[in-house]
């Protein structure tokens, strides 16, 4: 008898909040954006910030809302970029894909350290308590804070200096803020002739500390043609939009330090 | 024996016989001399020389930039070569002023005059003590004169002279407690002129007996100074410890020792005090000891401030034939920064260069293992941290736990915990990285809010 009477009150009970649960469903309906879903379903989901939003949902509401670009996700490319434009019922160029570059070659070879460091493995950390053991104040300290952000797994430090493989890198930009020495920059992927040196000392001093340092002499603003590269504060920057890829600045720098990317084949760059 | 000593702490092998009998010798400096605009904490000092200018020995050439802040006085008579970065200590590069040594010395006219302190008032003695530039010589470098000027004087009740020297190698501050006890008491009577309500107690460590005894024969007959042998144990010398030892008082991270009445000095800066303020001659000069197992002579010198390092290196007969140095530190074992080139000047807070044949932090690193919770470092903290998880909050980046729940702010870096960790973790490094980053982000926060609040002031 007992067990019959608990059966119906929790039977009872059961059909109460689902009458009650309907009816709330009903009243307090949240309209949501067809289209938020679908953008999201677009986006490549790893949320790693680099539209600026504070994830994929986030940024998914932002295109839907007007607020970011269709073509706002750097990671997505081209492909996400028209889906996403497919939804939304507009054409947009997708934006040009950027690949993290680190501005140093200094490696354990040709510049050195003052001392040893035993510590937290952290260029930031190290930044901030003051550790000061590298001879050259700009260059890479190749304790990994950049690696450690990447979401791609896209940087490792190689002999003291990190290195991007611009396959993987999604140029989502988290290394570049994670460098306290601002080493790194998104450069257009399809661009192959960088600056390798982001030392602003002066040239002499410069060449006491590393051997592939910027020494500042300006062959190379007077070899391009393009104008795309010029010197400031003691070393070189490239201009990208300008820069023809022609190569002179790279033959001619007598420290060799604007290179020709190493995963580009040889004849491209002969030809 | 004397039982007087505070919770926690270690017995590092204390290595002092190496220089412990070697009275203090005068250096004069050879070569130029270079003279950091930072030596002391808080805002660098401004230039009041320029490239060419004649300075003479005891000339400000550089004042105080604020409040925290504190004069740069030249040790030596010559010419101004250069304004500019010249790299220091730390081994960082830092802007200083660099002067040839014409070997002369010519000093300001009205240097060693005898002036009764007794005539003077508080306000003219803080006056002195900034014009001659004195900052807290033990190894931090806070500018004495902010120290000695608390919010409320008359609240002060104990003023203490720092001669424990726990720190292992150093004897400088033994060597001038044997010989100038007598001045040193009366640069404590000075600093008693400023705080009425003070006593002064000497602290200093039983392992200094011909120390304790000088300063008592000098004290004898003043009421209001006193000698107190303290048990030998590191971090003794800590402001923290001492003030706990004394006044019996603990105090949290964010109070100064002002908060609870007690003014901390060393006796070098007290030393130094008494001779800015009796015989008007600013700080041109400190003792240090030049020690180490791998140095010829250890000995105790007292140079001229912005003296090379690499002379001071050359007096104590440089480095012992066949050995090798691999680790050169400014200060001691336990708390001295390691040095990355002899040609640094000497600064103001800089009591020792100690020359180390073998370098234990790197052999203890590859000795490094995992925490294994014994809790040793629990015990040795004088500040009753908990080490071992403040390195696990630091490794993980939790700053939010590693300030708030384990107050790991309130470290002060004395290596005790490194000292005596069986596993050979290296926590104070971990906790001087955190500690520093933590600073920086609260900085940067509230640079952020004044921006914001800049902003909303425009509209």
């Amino acid at each position: 008898m007992g067990i019959l009477a608990a059966t119906v009150v929790l039977a009872l009970i059961g059909i109460l909040i689902g009458i009650a649960l309907v009816f709330t469903g009903k009243k307090f309906y949240v309209e949501v954006d067809e289209r938020e879903t679908a953008v999201r379903e677009c986006l490549p989901g790893n949320n790693c910030g680099a539209c600026g939003y504070a994830g994929c949902d986030a940024m998914a509401a932002a295109i839907v809302k007007g607020e970011a670009p269709v073509n706002g996700c750097p990671v997505g490319g081209a492909p996400v970029t028209a889906q996403i434009g497919a939804i939304m019922g507009v054409s947009a160029e997708a934006a040009e894909k950027k690949v993290a570059f680190v501005h140093c070659s200094g490696t354990c070879d040709v510049t050195k350290t003052r001392g040893n460091f035993v510590g937290i493995q952290d260029c930031r950390s190290a930044a901030n308590a003051g550790i000061d053991i590298w001879d050259c104040d700009y260059g890479c300290m190749g304790l990994g804070s950049c690696a450690a952000v990447c979401p791609e797994n896209a940087i490792k430090v190689e002999n003291g200096v990190a290195i991007v493989n611009r396959e993987r890198c999604i140029g989502c930009g988290l290394c570049a803020k994670a460098c306290p020495k601002h080493l790194i920059e998104l450069v257009p992927y399809s661009k192959h002739i960088h600056v390798q040196c982001s030392n602003k000392d002066k040239g002499p001093y410069v060449k006491k500390v590393c051997s592939v340092g910027c020494i500042g002499c300006g062959t190379c603003q007077r070899k391009c043609e393009a104008g795309a590269i010029t010197v400031n504060n003691n070393v070189a920057s490239i201009d990208y939009s300008k820069c023809t890829e022609c190569g002179s600045c790279a033959e001619k720098c007598p420290v060799g330090i604007i290179t020709t990317l190493v995963d580009r084949p040889r004849e491209e760059k002969a030809g | 024996m004397s039982n007087h000593t505070f919770r926690g702490g270690v017995h590092p092998a204390e290595n002092k016989e190496f220089s412990k009998e070697a009275p203090l010798r005068v250096y004069e400096a050879k070569g130029e001399m270079v003279f950091p605009l930072s030596q002391h904490i808080g805002k660098p000092a401004k230039p009041l020389v320029k490239r060419n200018d004649l300075v003479l020995a005891g000339q400000i050439i550089a004042e105080a930039d604020g409040f925290v802040s504190a004069n740069i006085i030249s040790s030596c008579s010559g010419k101004v070569k250069d304004i500019g970065p010249r790299q220091t200590v730390s081994g960082k590069m830092a802007n200083c002023i660099v002067i040839t040594n014409d070997g002369k010395y010519e000093q300001v006219p009205g240097i060693g005059e005898k002036t009764d302190y007794n005539t003077l008032t508080a306000q003219e003695i803080l006056a002195k003590i900034k014009d001659a530039g004195i900052v807290g010589m033990g190894g931090a470098g806070f500018p004495t004169h902010v120290k000695l000027a608390p919010r409320d004087p008359s609240a002060i009740k104990y003023v203490i002279a720092n001669g424990a020297e726990c720190e292992p190698y150093i004897t400088c501050d033994d060597q001038l407690m044997r010989g100038h006890a007598a001045e040193i008491v009366e640069g404590l009577k000075v600093i008693l002129k400023l705080f009425p309500n003070a006593e002064a107690v000497i602290g200093i460590e039983n392992n200094k007996p011909e120390a304790i005894e000088a300063m008592q024969r000098a004290a004898e007959g003043s009421a209001k100074v006193h000698v107190l042998p303290l048990q030998t144990k590191y971090p003794q010398g800590g402001e923290r410890s001492l003030i706990s030892v004394i006044a019996g008082a603990h105090f949290p991270g964010n109070k100064l020792p002002a908060d609870v009445g007690c003014v901390v000095d060393n006796v070098a800066t007290i030393y130094a005090i008494y001779r800015a303020v009796c015989f008007n001659e600013p700080l041109m000069q400190r003792g240090v000891t030049v020690s180490g197992d791998a140095i010829a002579n250890p000995c105790n010198l007292i140079a001229r401030i912005g003296t090379s390092c690499r002379e001071l290196m050359e007096e104590a007969g440089g480095i012992k034939e066949g050995v090798t140095v691999n680790k050169v530190l400014s200060g001691g074992p336990m708390m001295g920064m390691a040095m990355t080139s002899m040609d640094v000047p000497l600064q103001k807070a800089n009591n020792a260069l100690t020359f180390l044949a073998e370098d234990e932090v790197a052999t203890a690193e590859k000795q490094l293992t995992a925490c294994i919770r014994c809790g040793r470092c629990v015990t040795v903290c004088p500040l009753g941290l908990i080490p071992q998880m403040m390195a696990a909050a630091a490794e993980k980046k939790d700053f939010e736990r590693y300030d708030k729940k384990l107050n790991g702010l309130d470290c002060i870096a004395c290596g005790s915990c490194t000292f005596i960790c069986p596993a050979k973790r290296p926590l104070m490094q971990l906790f001087k990285q955190t500690k520093a980053e933590i600073m920086a982000e609260k900085r940067a926060a509230a640079a952020k809010a004044a921006a914001e609040a800049a902003k909303e002031e425009k509209k």
